[in-house]
């Protein structure tokens, strides 16, 4: 097994690569949307300082049918506007469009929920300090939930390393389309099992950095 | 000066569970006092402290502070007199991620203060509130009371020139509640700050206001000069406050 393992040396490293570098540029995108969306969808909820239940049923819907899509089935939907975005609509870079557009809606209602953590109380101090919206953005809603964002920042990035995987069946490349290739279509079952030790290491990894560094920021249950 | 004139303030109106938290109130705290607002749990004396502070606006009837109608600011004028008016509020509501110099640090950091200066205020209001040696702490790591103490000193930052208290003793054991009276008198003396302190203990009312409104389930029952008021109570609301009627107390 070790034997075949080694052959492939250079096969597993690239996949790793090309499985890292989809989770990380994918994960980022889909934050630079779903960041502003889920900020949106709680300041336009009732109640909220930018209260307007039209947007936020709008979005609301937006991101539920985002949601309920299949991956398999977006990334194929997805194939005439990836090439028109990418120029090809096979490989890596290509699979982090579906993917951006995949977790998006997700990330959105992470963000969302870590936002609702927010006392509400703190939201009207700061009213009550002269603060405008955008402080109350910046300053209360985020910085009081980094350590949530930073939660949900690796949920993300773990939930992608599957879709990503997924996006590997497609010719995306990474450790998926290794496991496929080569434990399905080959029957070679060690390689997949090793490929899938490999992802469960960078699982791992990830929540485990991560975690980390939020516990470190938390400020809030430290006695 | 702060008017307050035929208040009335009602929740969900037309609504099958409507709610009348305040009703037809009116009565006028001077620049100066430390006024006290009492009634039972229920009474809307958090409802009205909402209003002062312009979180939420009358349904009809209007709050005049110098002349000016609070539900008539807008933009920039409503950040402004929001900087007039501390608030402390029950939950005492501290940005728990940050330290305690961030906080009480925070709304001069939103009044776009040079650094200096905000290192410099911020300082004396530590000194002033006496948690130097707190400075760098998080308010998780606080007590109540000296969260309180946090709570007043970013109150006051902006050197407001009225600060409202909801219940400011009514989580603290019988001496912080001392220390903390004693402050808040210091901070009307020293300071000449005009306080507001909404409370259902009589006793706070007793030790440190000079002028006291009573509210009886929304409406106002009485109001003046707190010797005055509890030398002779003209309501049944203030007598059963004091205890004096039927030896009925309650809380
Ligand atoms: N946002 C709200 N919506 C509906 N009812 C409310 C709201 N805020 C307060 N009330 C009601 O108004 C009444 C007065 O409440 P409050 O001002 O908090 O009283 P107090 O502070 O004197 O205990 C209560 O019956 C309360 O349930
Ligand atoms: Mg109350």
């Amino acid at each position: 097994m070790l034997e075949t393992i080694l052959g492939l040396k250079d096969v597993l490293i690239e996949g790793t690569i090309d499985t890292l570098y989809m989770v990380t540029v994918s994960t980022l995108f889909a934050y630079l949307i779903g960041l502003p969306l889920g900020v949106l969808l709680f300041t336009t909820a009732r109640g909220g300082i930018h209260e307007n239940t039209t947007v936020n049923r709008v979005l609301g819907w937006v991101v539920n049918i985002g949601r309920s899509i299949p991956f398999i089935i977006l990334i194929v939907a997805l194939i005439p506007f990836t090439r028109l975005v990418i120029g090809k609509a096979i490989g890596a870079t290509a699979a982090i469009v579906p993917l951006v557009i995949g977790s998006a809606p997700f990330v959105a209602r992470l963000v969302e929920q870590s936002l609702e953590e927010v006392d509400p109380g703190v939201v009207e101090a700061a009213k009550c300090m002269g603060a405008d919206r955008f402080h109350i953005i910046v300053h209360v809603l985020l910085g009081e939930s980094v350590p949530s964002l930073i939660r949900g920042f690796s949920i993300t990035a773990i939930t992608l390393i599957g879709y990503s995987a997924m996006a590997g069946a497609v010719g995306a490349g990474g450790l998926g389309d290794i496991a496929i290739r080569y434990g399905y279509h080959r029957y070679q079952t060690d390689v997949m099992l090793f490929t899938l030790v490999l992802m469960i290491a960078i699982v791992c990894i990830i929540q485990f950095i991560f975690g980390f560094a939020a516990n470190r920021i938390d400020k809030k249950n430290r006695a | 000066m702060i008017q307050i004139e035929n208040v009335t303030k009602v929740f969900k109106p037309g609504a099958e569970n409507e709610v009348t938290a305040l009703n037809n109130v009116s009565f006028t705290i001077e620049n100066g006092d430390i006024f006290g607002i009492i009634g039972m749990s229920g009474a809307g004396k958090s409802t009205l402290l909402r209003c002062l502070s312009m979180l939420e606006k009358p349904t009809s009837g209007r709050i005049l502070q110098d002349g000016v109608d609070l539900a008539s600011l807008r933009g920039k004028a409503l950040l402004k007199a929001h900087r007039k008016t501390g608030v402390v509020f029950q939950g005492y509501n501290l940005l728990m991620q940050k330290t305690v110099r961030q906080n009480i640090a925070f709304p001069l950091k939103l009044a776009h203060a040079p650094k200096e200066q905000v290192a410099a205020r911020t300082d004396e209001l530590l000194q002033l509130v006496g948690l130097q040696d707190k400075a760098d702490v998080y308010p998780a790591q606080l007590s109540g009371g000296q969260r309180q103490r946090v709570a007043i000193a970013r109150a006051l930052a902006t050197s407001p020139e009225v600060l409202l208290c909801d219940e400011p003793t009514s989580a603290l054991d019988s001496l912080t509640t001392k220390q903390m009276l004693a402050l808040l008198q210091d901070i009307n003396t020293k300071l000449g700050v005009t306080i507001v302190i909404i409370t259902h203990e009589i006793n706070v009312v007793r030790a440190i206001c000079n002028k006291v409104a009573v509210i009886d389930a929304a409406k106002f029952a009485e109001s003046g000069r707190t010797d005055e008021i509890f030398d002779s109570p003209k309501s049944s609301i203030t007598r059963l406050l004091l205890g004096t009627e039927g030896g009925q107390k309650h809380a």
